[in-house]
């Protein structure tokens, strides 16, 4: 409250406090982009605790054979939530939080392009999730999948006469709409990227000295712009033929139920990319800083990001290689799919080499960089044997499949994701991260995700179906399944750890120097956490690592390296 | 600071225990359905696959994770290290690593179009063509050339090709028999058709493996594979007759209770007026305006010779069930007793029927051989 005195003290003017000052008002009405990604990153950890409920709720179900934890329907429920959460609510305004938090500061900006756009786009990221949640109060949260087939997510009118039981109620109604207002808040989360990208780097940061993550970033945001409309479409034909007597979908009446696969994958599988490709950009930038080591390869980790990018559109159909499609379709997408591995596997070679002959620091962010490294090789390989068709045949729809993209997107984005918050925390609260806790939680987490996910490849080469409720106890899953179950829980404890390290650390955690790893990029060269405006001055670059260049002048990167 | 440093390498190590473990499993792991346990061509050429796959991924696994852990082993930050050498990268490895995995993706990707071509190939010889038609939530299954119509169990003769045209006309499911072949979606409007060959006889799991509701995990069935093909052709000869009359009055109470109850869904041959078995579904049941011929509970002719109740949830054991004696273990008794307790949200609406008159129901419908 600030209190003016006027003349020789006999008036005094009280200024009001604007709502847009008061603490809660701040964060209300900011555009300020490092509050919005804080936002985006506190509410995308919230809803990765409402979906690791939903897995545990599922995992305790499966434990023993006939669980009786949940009743089928909820189990259902409980499954496709746990997939929407965690894929539209957990690691996409995750990736959008550590973007909008790390992207201007890297590339020496003061704010996003468009900051009041940016809120919009949180603002309803906020409130697409909480509708989509709220589902469960009305025991109707959506129940056909994450990929919500068709004809099972229509009406009873659209889906035949003989099937009485597609979903009338308003469950997958609830994911259309809500996943839709998730679309629009990611949309105009890209389009922001890309703008502040392209339009905004400091002067000197030419394209080709922008980091790695942002060079993800912006590739995660042109897949969103393009992928993003097929879903929406393919949501919308949907909610016409669930309530307008529409039938694209429904075979009855001379729609086809693969429609709706083919425009579904052809936003899933690029948006499997979108989860994944700023986990490598964390990465690339984690592995040198704790290494001492520039990154090896920059370009070609670049390039086969854009190469990822271009391909992701290719491979849709590797979704639906049981679905009956000619075999010389099957051909090509098996080829496609091949190819993409090409890319990927570029990059870790790349991150070997990077830590090859370096001085490795081994604090909590380089161990979830290097548990990144180790346990994505392994989602990577059996997505590669995925493509194999006729070995696809069989697992396809198994417990193998569930392995596959929770070792990619646990093993892989979740792990970059705590890699990512132990790194930049420092820079984002001023504090530092209790290291023991970090480490503790870092093992917990490994050998629970290997004991959660490990056997599940053994359960569906032994048969087990996937989106199953419950399972006899004469088949053979029985001890795999309580494995796996076992495994869940210590996730959970992991997580548990980094709750209690966070609450922790915030309150009375050391004090962070702006510098703490002796880091090379830009966001490093203001406060922590940084002022308002960013910077001072705006940082002039001369190579792709302005920060190590004006620590040490004498060895620049400028005046060895031509870039 | 300096940190433990062999810390990094354990995750790796634990990975190696958790295969070493998880292989005994695999081992002591008794009858699963496994696809790695296969009965016939699809299936073996299908594991052949996944063998191949694993040296090669293994091999990978090795060298990369080797590396990775010999990394963290030898490049740790020591007080005397001194300063890493600043590689921005390098070309010509750059080729190397490209080029090399393009290869191997190259070999991997002509096993998986050959493999591709072959699974999809047409039988030749003797087949036997049999209709699957995805309910929710169990498989009806229709032979066309002896028009005999089955539920829970697909009986083939050894050593003959059977060819499964896949029908659904309600939502998608998949047909997979992981121990005679990999899936093939059963997609509403499409034809698809999934062949496949049993090498030796014997009893073997099939599953739907398309998310297809609520009772999604109750949807198995049984591929009975005959000793010989006469076999097979004596039970299609069983099939095609009329239901057995009632032996005794029990059993006759019983078929008045299914008369009096359950004709709208289920027919008996013989017994339900103008009845004369089902007919192809994928003529009678596709039209949604009309849909006569298309009863939607399993036909009940001989149900007494199928092995499983109500798409494998319970198993048909005719020896707890038999006539007089206590019905207590008697699965069909369980189900007819309460049917949404059995599989919650499963089409079988039926009155509380009292205990004498389940006794005749179970008489009557085990009679049915």
């Amino acid at each position: 409250m600030a209190v003016r005195t006027v003349g020789d003290g006999t008036t005094t003017v009280v200024r009001e406090k604007p709502f847009s000052e008061t603490f809660i008002g701040e964060w209300l009405t900011t555009t300020d982009h490092k509050k919005i990604g804080l936002m985006y990153m506190v509410t995308a950890f919230f809803f990765f605790l409402v979906g690791g409920m939903e897995a545990l709720l599922i995992r305790a179900q499966l434990a023993l054979p006939n669980g009786q934890v949940l009743d089928p329907e909820t189990f259902n429920q409980m499954f496709t939530m746990h997939g929407t959460t965690m894929i539209f609510l957990f690691v996409m305004p995750m990736m959008s939080g550590f973007g909008n938090y790390v992207v201007p500061l890297m590339i020496g900006a003061r704010d996003m392009a468009f900051p009041r756009m940016n809120a919009f786009g949180y603002w309803v990221l906020l409130f697409g999730g909480v509708f989509i949640e709220l589902s469960f109060l009305f025991h109707s949260a959506p129940n056909g999948g994450w990929f919500m087939y068709a004809p099972l997510s229509l009406t009873k009118d659209a889906c035949g006469v003989h099937a009485y039981k597609c979903t009338p109620g308003m469950n997958a109604d609830f994911w259309i709409l809500g996943t839709t207002m998730l679309g629009i808040s990611s949309i105009t989360g890209s389009l922001n990227f890309v703008v502040t990208m392209l339009k905004m780097r400091a002067p000197g940061m030419s394209i080709n000295r922008m980091p790695l993550f942002c060079w993800m970033i912006l590739v995660m945001s042109f897949l969103l712009l393009f992928a993003l409309p097929s879903l929406t479409a393919a949501s919308a034909l949907l909610l016409l033929d669930r309530h307008f007597g529409t039938h694209f979908y429904g075979f009855a009446y001379g729609g086809d139920p693969v429609l709706w696969q083919h425009l579904f994958w052809s936003f899933g599988h690029p948006e499997v990319y979108i989860l994944i490709l700023p986990a490598f950009g964390m990465v690339s930038e984690i592995l040198p800083v704790f290494s001492r080591k520039p990154i090896f390869g920059y370009t070609f980790i670049a390039w086969s990001g854009v190469a990822i990018g271009f391909l992701s559109f290719t491979v849709w159909a590797h979704h639906m290689f049981a679905v009956g499609l000619p075999p010389i379709a099957q051909a090509f997408f098996a080829s496609s799919t091949s190819l993409i591995a090409l890319p990927t596997a570029v990059k870790i070679f790349n991150w070997l080499a990077t830590i090859f002959k370096g001085n490795l620091r081994f604090r909590a962010p380089m161990l979830f960089a290097l548990g990144f490294v180790g346990m994505f090789l392994i989602g990577g390989l059996n997505g590669a044997a995925l493509a194999v068709v006729p070995f696809d045949y069989q697992v396809t729809d198994s417990y193998f499949v569930v392995s596959h993209i929770h070792y990619v997107l646990f093993g892989g984005s979740v792990l970059a994701i705590f890699g990512g918050i132990f790194y930049w925390f420092p820079k984002m609260t001023g504090r530092m991260m209790n290291e023991k806790l970090a480490q503790l939680q870092f093992w917990v987490l490994m050998i629970g995700l290997n004991l959660a996910f490990f056997p599940m490849h053994l359960l569906g080469l032994l048969g087990m179906p996937r989106r199953v409720y419950t399972y006899p106890a004469n088949m053979g899953w029985n001890e795999l399944n309580l494995l796996s179950t076992i495994g869940a829980f210590l996730v959970g404890v992991g997580v548990m750890i980094f709750l209690i390290n966070l609450v922790h650390s915030l309150k009375k955690g050391e004090k962070a120097p702006s510098d703490p790893w002796d880091a090379f990029t830009l966001e490093w060269d203001t406060a922590s956490p940084p002022k308002k405006y960013n910077f001072l001055t705006i940082p002039i670059v001369r190579s792709r690592r302005p920060f190590y260049d004006k620590k040490n002048p004498e060895i620049a990167d400028w005046k060895s390296v031509i870039h | 600071m300096r940190k433990p440093v062999f810390r990094g390498t354990k995750p790796l190590a634990l990975t190696g225990v958790l295969l070493a473990l998880s292989t005994i499993l695999l081992a002591a792991c008794g009858g699963s359905p496994s696809t790695l346990d296969p009965a016939g061509p699809i299936a073996g050429r299908e594991s052949n696959v996944f063998w191949l796959l694993l040296i090669i991924a293994a091999i990978i696994f090795v060298g990369v994770e080797g590396m990775l852990i010999y990394s963290i082993f030898r490049f740790r930050e020591r007080p005397d290290s001194p300063p890493a050498p600043q590689w921005h990268g390098n070309l010509k490895v750059e080729i190397i690593w490209t080029v090399l995995p393009a290869i191997l993706l190259g070999v991997i990707l002509f096993i998986t179009i050959q493999g591709l071509f072959d699974v999809a190939k047409e039988p030749e010889g003797k087949t036997v063509e049999v209709t699957a038609y995805g309910h929710q939530w169990w498989w009806e299954f229709y032979y066309p050339d002896s028009k005999i119509t089955t539920a829970d169990s697909l009986v083939v003769p050894p050593n003959t090709w059977v060819k499964v045209k896949l029908f659904s006309n309600n939502v998608i499911h998949s047909f997979w028999v992981p121990q005679l072949t990999g899936k093939t979606d059963v997609v509403p409007g499409h034809d698809n058709v999934r062949t496949f060959k049993a090498d030796k006889p014997g009893r073997y799991t099939g599953i739907c493996a398309e998310y297809c509701g609520v009772q999604h995990a109750n949807m198995r069935f049984d591929v009975v594979v005959t000793d010989n093909f006469d076999k097979f052709q004596t039970w299609q000869r069983e099939q095609q007759a009329a239901a057995a009359n009632p032996s005794s009055d029990l059993q006759a109470k019983g078929k008045q209770l299914y008369l009096d109850q359950c004709t709208t869904c289920h027919g008996i041959v013989g017994v339900l007026e103008n009845y004369t078995g089902k007919e192809d579904p994928t003529v009678q049941c596709v039209n949604p305006e009309k849909q006569n011929g298309c009863l939607i509970g399993p036909d009940l002719t001989h149900f007494g010779s199928r092995k499983l109740i109500a798409g494998g949830v319970l198993e048909n054991n005719v020896d707890q069930c038999q006539p007089g004696g206590d019905l207590s273990n008697c699965n069909l008794a369980k189900w007819l007793q309460d049917p949404q307790k059995v599989k919650p949200g499963n089409d079988m609406v039926i009155g509380q029927l009292s205990k004498d008159d389940i006794a005749a129901l179970v008489a009557y419908l085990e009679s049915l051989k």
